[in-house]
């Protein structure tokens, strides 16, 4: 029976005060944890009533207004306050530093502020909740957001703020894989969840800005009357697409790129095999963050673009798929011969397998210009970015939290029911989202309160997939808190993984190394190293 | 007249719907073979090397990478994205290029309507009638914010701006009724913002024509309001029921005192009527929104009249109505 270490960074120092004044990075993780699952709370129970009132074709119990606002504070909650955040400030803060070798990340106080900035950004949004809603969507198309009567303000300016936040943690990472690097770790030997949070961040820092911009011209549109996107006041509302694909298309990759760094740590750890391709997923990392940048318009097919801009896009769309691919197929290579653990941690990265393969071919869909044409702003939609960010991004924080969590807490969840609830997600997940391809495929449009008979058993179906999600999520939410008390001591190393964050206790100690460790193999030489596993069931 | 479709599409009922398919399919069947590649590998793999006490994973070398396997998953999906590509835009050439001999249609889309403006002059409001077997140009622009056309049977979809106009065309192949969605979000009414597509042979298309300047001749004043009612998508937000929607409703209404948003009130005649049809800005209610769009241009006094005659039917209390032509109407009615 392992035992928990007397001290670590939970016990170091005690009270209310040494969380919030906390430098350590492991503790600004944790508060991140508690504050975004509890949006990540707020935003799931959205998507219930949602799917609750779509059970029928006619008002089921709210009306037009009120629909209208709880699918925007779903995709406005769940994206600037769930997802983008999520991955990096949650687990790339707690896991980074100690990965790499370091004691903390290169500017610990602008990484409290950064906690801070994202506490005040969520303020914002909460008012906005609070005061009348929000009813123009996520992406807040002009000029319908410039002339609505509902809080846009107060969200926009929350999700400018919320930008601020995300930018800090990208230039604190920046720094930190730059400058903190353990001695041994050479680029080529850092683990692939450094590459994925380096180029993650680098996106953070050069793309959010023009987010903040594009939402602070809305803003003084708005309020002194600038006509920018407003054609009323000689503004135009297509600019405005222009501005916010520019900033959200790269964002789709803040979020889906930090997913596939963890599904690189935890294909190798939980199947003790050397990664296949390392320098090919390092690549298709930074690839895929340049990439980004240059393929915006094919969110705008049909607003009336050029010909040459549209095939343009398109073109440039298709080479986005090929490194997504070459990392699927690598994680594939790497399982071959491995001693596969069916573990948690690899159910998850299982399933990413399944429904990330899902979403990235739809994408081939959308990205054909004539299908596209076809497909855009339908259900098909709506399920392929679900696939991506929930089967994809989701899907691999819930692996790398349960992968993580004895390290974070040094106790472990009782597997039995994780392995239950992982199923009810899973089977949850694919009945509430495939349906939605298909009626999307048949023509039923994105963003309808009331929608024609033809559609109600595809719709049904959805409502009753979104209740068997819940009840995995409410499992997990049982049994992740019920760990922390009872959940037995995990050991330093549980899953007999090789990088540096498993060589120190679980808890960690409040300062991670007692000297710098020095790195003497790469991140996955299980052929040179073996590691003990420290934990087992019985 | 394909009814169904098929398993993924609705049925196919425009000259590009099917090359439009053609490529769906071609994806489909190749991302399935691609799907079925990955997870059964991935099932494979996970079974067949699940962990077993005293077996360790085999980190030979050449595990770790393998160039020739590498170009190969590179280079066939990059062939194969590049066909789809190249057929994508071909065919999107041909939803985008009009022909020369297409009818052209002038579509407008408002919070949360359409109306069609035809080049004989006439105009109809959510139903757009129009030949099969000829090319339709659609000559479109919004007056309020972004919508889009879609009307999934044709697989035709563009945007409608406020500050510039765009163009799409189709031409449809069976005759039959479709639905025409608004597929940019615009505000409360966007899910109800649907209007139908009729598409029929070419001698009825001209008696419609003809039919477009129709006036209500032969027809009761109320009964033609009632028409009008339907047709130029007042139903949308005004119910005759009593619910409240996005206007208020019409029974009941003739004659009583409404409140408006600036404090005075008003009471409801004929002239108010016409007022808030014409200039609906003029003169809120207390309690909604001020998003009527004006009818101007859209309604001609003819029918100003008619849908004032309709209001006035459906006022039960009689004594509030002092017309005499329209108690005439309902008594002839009750007969």
């Amino acid at each position: 029976m392992n035992k928990m270490p007397e001290t670590h960074y939970l016990n170091a120092t005690k009270g209310i005060k040494s969380w919030l004044t906390t430098v350590d990075h492991k503790r600004i993780g944790i508060l991140y944890l508690f504050s975004i699952m509890f949006f990540f709370f707020i935003g799931g129970m959205f998507a219930i009533l949602l799917r609750l009132e779509l059970l029928t074709p006619s008002e089921l119990y709210i009306d037009s207004d009120t629909y209208n606002q709880f699918f925007t504070l779903h995709g406005a909650i769940m994206i600037f306050l769930f997802i983008i955040p999520a991955i990096p400030a949650i687990l790339g803060n707690f896991v980074l530093p100690i990965m790499i070798g370091a004691k903390d990340v290169a500017f610990p106080r602008l990484n409290l502020a950064s906690w801070y900035i994202y506490m005040f950004g969520s303020m914002f949004a909460v008012f906005s909740l609070v005061s009348g809603g929000v009813d123009t969507g996520w992406t807040f198309y002009t000029p319908y957001s410039t002339t609505t009567s509902t809080s846009v303000i107060s969200m926009t300016l929350g999700a400018f703020i919320l930008g601020f936040s995300s930018i800090f943690t990208g230039l604190n990472f920046i720094v930190t894989v730059h400058k903190l690097r353990s001695p041994g770790m050479t680029w080529f030997k850092m683990p692939l969840f450094a590459w994925g949070m380096y180029a993650t961040a680098l996106i953070q820092v050069l793309a959010t800005p023009i987010l903040g911009i594009t939402l602070l011209l809305l803003i003084i549109e708005r309020t002194v009357g600038i006509g920018i996107f407003d054609p009323a006041m000689g503004g135009d509302p297509v600019l405005y697409q222009h501005f916010f694909w520019f900033y959200s298309h790269p964002a789709v990759y803040i979020m889906i790129l930090p997913g596939m760094a963890i599904i690189s740590e935890l294909i190798t750890a939980h199947s003790h095999k050397k990664i296949f391709g390392y320098t090919a997923i390092a690549y298709s990392s930074l690839g895929i963050a340049f990439a980004s940048f240059i393929v915006w318009g094919h969110h705008m097919f049909t607003s009336g673009q050029s010909e040459l801009a549209a095939m343009i896009f398109s073109f440039l769309t298709f080479f986005v798929a090929i490194p997504s691919g070459i990392k699927v197929f690598n994680w594939i290579a790497t399982l071959y011969k491995g001693s596969i653990a069916w573990t948690t941690p690899m159910l998850y990265t299982l399933a990413f397998l399944f429904l990330f393969s899902i979403g990235g071919l739809t994408g081939i869909f959308l990205g054909a210009l004539s299908v596209d044409i076809h497909l855009h702003d339908t259900y098909f939609i709506v399920a392929h970015f679900h696939y991506v960010m929930v089967g994809g991004t989701v899907i691999a924080f819930l692996g790398g939290l349960h992968h993580w969590w004895p390290k974070m807490w040094g106790r472990m969840y009782n597997e039995t029911q994780a392995k239950i609830a992982c199923g009810l997600i899973f089977v949850g997940f694919n009945m509430t989202f495939f349906t939605q391809f298909i009626m999307g495929a048949k023509g039923m449009p994105r963003r309808y309160h009331l929608y024609d008979d033809v559609y109600r058993p595809f719709h049904a179906f959805s409502t009753y997939g979104s209740w068997v999600m819940a009840i995995g999520f409410f499992l997990m939410a049982y049994y992740l808190f019920r760990s922390l008390y009872v959940g037995k001591p995990a050991g330093d190393n549980p899953w007999g993984a090789l990088t540096h964050e498993w060589s120190i206790t679980s808890p960690p100690p409040e300062h991670n190394f007692e000297s710098i460790p020095i790195t003497e193999h790469g991140p996955y030489d299980y052929d040179k190293v073996v590691a003990k596993s420290t934990f087992t069931e019985k | 007249m394909d009814t169904t479709g098929t398993f993924w599409m609705p049925p196919a009922n425009s000259t590009i719907a099917s090359e439009v398919d053609a490529l769906f399919y071609f994806i489909l069947y190749a991302s399935i073979i691609i799907f079925a590649l990955v997870v059964g590998l991935s099932a494979y793999f996970a079974i067949k090397y699940k962990r077993r006490d005293g077996v360790e994973a085999i980190n030979s070398k050449g595990l770790d990478h393998n160039v020739k396997l590498e170009i190969f998953w590179t280079v066939v999906p990059l062939i194969l994205v590049m066909i789809v590509f190249v057929w994508g835009f071909q065919t999107y050439m041909k939803i985008n290029v009009v022909p020369k001999d297409a009818y052209e249609i002038k579509v407008t889309g408002q919070k949360w309507f359409w109306s069609f403006d035809y080049p004989e002059g006439g105009n109809s409001v959510n139903e757009i009638v129009v030949p099969v077997n000829k090319p339709i140009k659609l000559l479109m622009d919004s007056k309020d914010v972004v919508h889009s056309f879609f009307v999934p049977e044709f697989r035709v979809k563009m945007d409608v701006l406020p500050n510039r106009y765009s163009i799409t065309w189709f031409e449809a192949t069976q005759v039959g009724e479709y639905n025409l969605f608004c597929t940019e979000f615009c505000g409360k009414g966007h899910s109800e913002m649907v209007g139908k597509v009729k598409v029929v042979s070419e001698e009825e298309f001209e008696k419609w024509s003809e039919d477009l300047a129709f006036s209500g001749e032969g027809m009761t004043l109320k009964d033609f309001g009632a028409k009008l009612y339907v047709s130029k998508a007042c139903v949308t937000c005004h119910k005759i029921d009593g619910t409240n929607s996005t206007g208020p409703p019409w029974n009941n209404l003739f004659g009583k005192e409404e409140h408006l948003s600036d404090g005075t009130s008003v009471i409801v005649d004929e002239n108010y009527i016409r007022e808030s049809i014409l200039n609906p800005m003029a003169k809120i209610t207390a309690g909604y929104q001020a998003v009527m769009p004006t009818f101007q241009g859209i309604l001609k006094d003819k029918q100003i009249d008619a849908l004032i005659a309709y209001i006035k039917s459906l006022q039960e209390d009689k004594s509030l109505i002092q017309d005499e032509s329209s108690q005439e109407d309902e008594s002839l009615k009750n007969e």
